[in-house]
């Protein structure tokens, strides 16, 4: 189950001195690059602290906005960003499971309506946001009638989301060993047993990494939720009232508001540690999940 | 026992005169195929293989890569039906099931018929949950019980010494013989009457699969086996019977069979002859 690229022995046993120099300058190509990835982000991590962490408090994270966003904390916009968050989730996350398993249990990997799905995802995968806000107004907004409302812009994100949740999903399907369902089927054991006891803890990864980008993706989110979730920065009464959320929040500050910029980077700022707390937790719930299942 | 015993070319037209002629057939015939054929899509695995296996012996299949060996074996407990593309025609009889009756209960046969595979595939759970959870799907959910099966297939197959203490720790951090037992202890936990074996020693080094080749050994009068293997030596050391296969014009055919001696030492058969000799294939 060791999937871990063993390159002692990829790089051991050669003698000649030049494939060894090859070798040092490829290794030092390699730590460059992530010593890079690594820097950006602490740099940006460093920015955003610089500038934000003053404001930073209690009452800033519970405190409604004032003075157009100036003044005030952001506790309504952490609410309406929890709820659409909450919703786009728990509607993508069964609808993206089911639509998952139906792709790599059911249908043949050749089969004409798995291509078809599997290509239409890949499409929907990569659409700009902004065609999703669109098509989220016309037709959550519109055509269902819920207005600019925190349901609209959670099933718009949950639409956006899907693909990436579903694919992820499909490949750890995919990528647990055949032996499992056929040593499954040989011991009589039926095809939702092979499903919920082997197959999906086995792709509990897949899936896990799914819900991390997905909720990623949705929390960074502007452009769809601009035209389906709106502006109102009010405390929402409800999932049908509309709600700001937090990247709108930072995008509003950020344009429209002067002297709006010490705020920005405070919900910046509280929004990449939600991002990294999520993460951890995630990564730390899927290990847990393994876990239990190995030794259950 | 030693009268003429002699092993039976099989005809083209692939039907046995008598269901079992020789002598050394004296147990009834638990596994009875006619006419069966294999096909992936176009291509023939095997055609026209009409085969006794006798109750509570060991049979040996042997013979080539790619003759159609894994693919017989899968046919006997419908694995087949997972495999894309495969269509099964012919007849397979184990005791009074007919196995290819799209009315046959699978589950049920499946359960009489255990299968060990060429790879040890424990699944990625706990030793005890291994041989657990198919107990459940089958409906023995007493835990009391459950722990008895555990215990006793596990010292059935010698293991229980050994993991004892740590039933609760991942099957996958056992040896392979280790892990190869536990997947046998696993297909025993459901008291099957058939246990297929597809080269179940060749990826085990030598000492774990003389343990496990003196297990199926073991198994000899209690169960029916059938086990694949390419090991001459060891065919000839664990089994009663011996069915030899061979590629005849890109379909595998079963050429002869009959018991281990008669096969080995009076083969009937050219290609046999050649065969056991190790001079082909
Ligand atoms: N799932 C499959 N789909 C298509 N063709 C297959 C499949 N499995 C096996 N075959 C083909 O069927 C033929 C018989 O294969 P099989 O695995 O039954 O042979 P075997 O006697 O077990 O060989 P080996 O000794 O190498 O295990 C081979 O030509 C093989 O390529
Ligand atoms: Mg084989």
């Amino acid at each position: 189950m060791d999937r871990s690229i063993p390159w002692a022995a990829l790089s051991g046993g050669r003698s000649s001195t030049s494939s060894r120099s090859a070798d040092r300058l490829a290794a030092t190509c390699v730590w460059i690059a992530a010593a890079a990835v690594s820097a950006v982000f602490f740099w940006l991590l460093s920015d955003l602290v610089r500038h934000g962490a003053g404001q930073l408090s209690w009452s800033f994270l519970v405190d409604a906005p004032s003075n157009a966003g100036r003044a005030g904390g952001i506790g309504p916009i952490v609410l309406s960003t929890a709820w659409i968050l909450a919703i786009a989730l728990g509607v993508s996350l069964p609808v993206g499971l089911g639509t998952a398993v139906l792709l790599a249990e059911v249908t043949s990997p050749e089969a004409i309506f798995g291509r078809l799905v599997r290509r239409s995802l890949d499409v929907l995968a990569g659409v700009p946001s902004i065609v999703f806000g669109l098509f989220g107004n016309a037709f959550f907004c519109v055509t269902l009638g819920l207005g600019f409302s925190i349901l609209a812009g959670g099933l718009t994100l949950a639409c956006m989301v899907l693909p990436i949740l579903i694919r992820s999903t499909e490949e750890g399907l995919r990528a647990v060993p055949a032996e499992y369902r056929l040593g499954g089927a040989a011991l009589g054991l039926g095809r939702f047993t092979i499903l919920t006891r082997l197959l999906l803890p086995a792709a509990t990864p897949g899936l896990v990494a799914g819900v991390v980008l997905g909720f990623g993706r949705a929390i960074a989110e502007t452009a769809a939720l601009i035209f389906t979730s709106g502006y109102v920065d009010r405390r929402p009464e409800s999932v049908f009232d509309s709600g700001r959320a937090l990247s709108i929040h930072i995008y509003d500050l950020a344009i429209n508001i002067p002297g709006g910029e010490r705020n920005a980077y405070a919900t910046a700022l509280v929004l990449v540690m939600i991002l990294l707390l999520t993460n951890s937790v995630a990564s730390w719930l899927g290990q847990r999940l393994r876990g239990q299942h190995l030794h259950s | 026992m030693t009268t003429t015993v002699s092993s039976r070319i099989v005809s083209s037209r692939g039907v046995p005169s008598a269901a079992v002629s020789d002598g050394a057939l004296a147990r009834p015939v638990e596994i009875r195929t006619r006419s069966l054929s294999l096909i992936y899509g176009r291509k023939p695995a095997f055609l026209d293989v009409s085969l006794d296996v006798p109750r509570h012996g060991i049979t040996a299949l042997i013979g080539p890569s790619g003759c159609g060996k894994s693919s017989f074996l899968a046919s006997l407990n419908r694995l087949s039906d997972l495999l894309p593309g495969c269509r099964v025609e012919g007849e397979i009889h184990i005791g009074e099931i007919d196995v290819l009756d799209p009315a046959t209960d699978v589950v049920a046969l499946r359960r009489r018929v255990g299968m060990i595979f060429q790879k040890p595939n424990p699944f990625p759970l706990s030793i005890r949950r291994n041989i657990e959870l198919p107990l459940k799907e089958h409906g023995i959910r007493q835990r009391a019980e459950i722990d008895a099966i555990v215990e006793r297939t596990l010292t059935e197959v010698g293991l229980w010494p050994e993991v004892s203490d740590r039933l609760g720790s991942p099957a996958l951090a056992l040896s392979g013989g280790q892990q190869q037992r536990l997947c046998l202890a696993r297909a025993l936990a459901l008291t099957p009457e058939v246990i297929l074996l597809d080269e179940p020693c060749s990826a085990l080094d030598p000492i774990s699969s003389g343990v496990v080749e003196d297990l199926i050994a073991s198994l000899r009068g209690r169960y029916t086996v059938v086990i694949v293997t390419h090991n001459l030596a060891q065919a000839r050391r664990i089994a009663d019977r011996v069915a030899f296969f061979w590629l005849r014009d890109g379909a595998g055919r079963l050429i002869e069979e009959g018991p281990v001696d008669a096969v080995f030492d009076h083969p009937r058969d050219e290609l046999t002859a050649a065969y056991v000799r190790g001079a082909r294939g």
